[in-house]
């Protein structure tokens, strides 16, 4: 059975089309995540599929309830892990967990219970009692996910549960949710901008941009589909325009883009593209650092799904429509 | 109707038990109406010379004023709440779960009229500490304490509504201040019916804050007539409804926006 099925949802807010016809559907007990870049439409996809904004056109449907028409029952079986922090600051974890339970209808010695085993799973349990404004932002997102599981749901919707975290913080939070997603036996939907956490987490995804998903399936499905090598050339200096249109014309190069200091190029036969590249770069004036090959990672998937690419149309075998 | 209840009651507690961490507040919020009391009835006592007061004794005059001029400032100001729980995204959590909406609107009415119950109950022991009289009795100062409550509900639902519609803290205060200070001195609050401008005396005959005044005061100074405090609790009850529908339509209006 479909735990979420999102058919053409559409969502516009004055003058931006934050969804221009979301389409995807997630099975019972899978691990979904939604990858894109900020702005691409993965919180309003989110926040449509808890009931907290209807879609201006599409449906959605959630554990077998439809979000328009039925959204009590979805609210029943999903929790919710806002990006921003939904926590009450001046109250203790312990209340705020009790509070989330008594509002999903627990109580008595069963809500209690739930929350003392919250509270240790996710190793609160020394700082239960105190206020949550002195706890640290790992401590407050862990609570953030605690909340979302008091009354056992059947789906879970993590929005960009580690955006803010630092990188200790963070693998802490995905030792958590790995755990999670063994012992609850939920469904988890996630949304993410780091792809190291969709390639990590997610047993399928979907990579969002400009309000639409572009492509959905396995992190290695995804990457497999990419045909040839990837190979990023360390740039010694910033100069992304001339290193940008030096490869661009290259034969070889079926597509480019500079990241930070990194020139990524996807190339059909890295052996025998790396040497144009390098003289390419050469003559342009670009001096170079280091250059790696490899398959292509997750990354080199965002990068062609994303739009930062060029000449996309001219790859053979990577037009989709 | 019990889930409502209780769900609010749920929420009630949380605001409290929120509040009640915050030392500092408890403490002004107990020390403000002796404040409010001692400074206005000091001020204002030779003003009874000028005759209309129904007493000799300022005290006695202000003190049921004062009750309702705390309890509506109370109510006035209880939006902030609300915007700080919209800024820190609590009400969004709830949003995604299947807690009844009203309860949302209706927890923080009923925290303002206990709050202002509260604060009551601390003015009038120290009033009549003071030397204050309440001819009514215990049951004058019943109505006073009801009277002060639902002013304190009433414009805790415009107040709730004003936050939901304007989202900033900034506007909130100004809107909180330029609607509270007119309406108090539109009332008879401080001064005698006979001794305010007419065309004040006719503007506060829809002043609610006057409602307040005229329900608690009605019982607290000799000759008081029951009815008349009965009409103008009913007008009050009449507007916690109305700021109450106010604020849940305000409430829906904000989930349309999201």
């Amino acid at each position: 059975m479909q735990a979420i099925a999102a058919d053409g949802l559409e969502k516009r807010y004055g003058e931006v089309q934050a969804l221009a016809g979301v389409t995807f559907s997630v099975d019972e007990g899978e691990f979904f995540g939604l990858l894109g870049p900020n702005g691409a439409g993965k919180s309003t996809t989110t926040r449509i599929l808890v009931t907290l904004t209807k879609p201006d056109a599409g449906r959605a449907t959630v554990a077998g309830h439809d979000v328009v028409r039925e959204p009590d029952r979805v609210r029943r079986s999903i929790g919710y892990v806002p990006q921003a922090s939904g926590v009450d600051r001046d109250a203790t974890g312990r209340e705020n967990l009790t509070l989330q339970g008594r509002v999903h209808g627990l109580s008595g010695r069963e809500l209690r219970a739930r929350v003392d085993e919250l509270l240790s799973l996710f190793g609160l349990t020394s700082a239960a009692d105190r206020v949550v404004r002195g706890y640290s932002g790992g401590m407050k997102r862990r609570l953030d996910v605690a909340l979302g599981l008091v009354h056992r749901p059947q789906v879970l919707f993590l929005d960009e549960p580690t955006t803010g975290l630092d990188p200790e913080a963070r693998a802490v939070m995905w030792d958590e949710l790995e755990r999670l997603a063994k012992v609850e036996r939920l469904t988890i939907l996630l949304t993410t901008h780091y792809l190291e956490e969709a390639d990590r987490l997610t047993d399928r995804l979907a990579i969002v941009s400009h309000g639409r998903v572009v492509v959905e399936g396995t992190a290695e499905a995804l990457k497999r589909d990419l045909r040839g090598d990837s190979v990023s050339v360390e740039l010694a200096n910033g100069r992304r325009e001339e290193a940008e249109a030096a490869v661009a014309g290259l034969e070889t190069v079926l597509e480019a883009a500079v990241d930070g200091h990194v020139l990524r190029a996807r190339v059909a036969n890295g052996g025998a593209a790396v040497p144009g590249i390098l003289s390419a770069l050469e003559a342009a004036g670009v001096p170079v650092e280091s250059v790696t090959l490899a398959r292509p990672s997750l990354d080199d998937v965002y990068l062609h799904y994303t739009g930062h690419d060029f000449h996309t149309d001219d790859a053979a075998g990577t037009s989709r429509d | 109707m019990i889930d409502l209840a209780a769900q609010s009651w749920f929420m009630l507690q949380r605001q409290a038990r929120n509040l009640l961490r915050e030392r500092i507040w408890v403490a002004l919020l107990l020390i403000q109406p002796l404040v409010w009391l001692v400074l206005y009835s000091q001020l204002f006592t030779r003003v009874t010379d000028l005759g209309g007061f129904g007493t000799t004794d300022y005290l006695d005059f202000f003190l049921p004023g004062v009750v309702c001029m705390n309890a509506f400032f109370a109510g006035s100001w209880s939006g902030m709440s609300t915007i700080t729980d919209l800024d820190r995204g609590v009400i969004e959590r709830f949003l995604a779960t299947p807690v009844r909406r009203s309860s949302l609107v209706f927890s923080q009415l009923a925290r303002a009229a206990v709050q202002a119950g509260l604060q009551g109950v601390i003015l009038i022991v120290i009033g009549l500490a003071l030397g204050a009289r309440i001819s009514g009795g215990v049951v004058g100062a019943a109505a006073i304490l009801l009277a002060a409550m639902l002013l304190a509900a009433g414009f805790s639902g415009i107040s709730h509504a004003l936050a939901l519609i304007f989202r900033r803290e900034a506007t909130m205060i100004a809107a909180a201040n330029f609607i509270a200070l007119p309406l108090m001195f539109l009332s008879t609050i401080l001064i005698a019916r006979p001794l305010i401008p007419g065309w004040m005396q006719a503007v506060s005959r829809v002043n609610p804050v006057d409602w307040g005044v005229r329900a608690a005061r009605e019982p607290a100074l000799p000759g008081t007539d029951w009815l008349q405090v009965l009409a103008y609790l009913g007008l009050l009850a009449t507007f916690v409804v109305a700021t109450g529908t106010f604020a849940t339509w305000a409430f829906r209006a904000y989930q349309r926006t999201l």
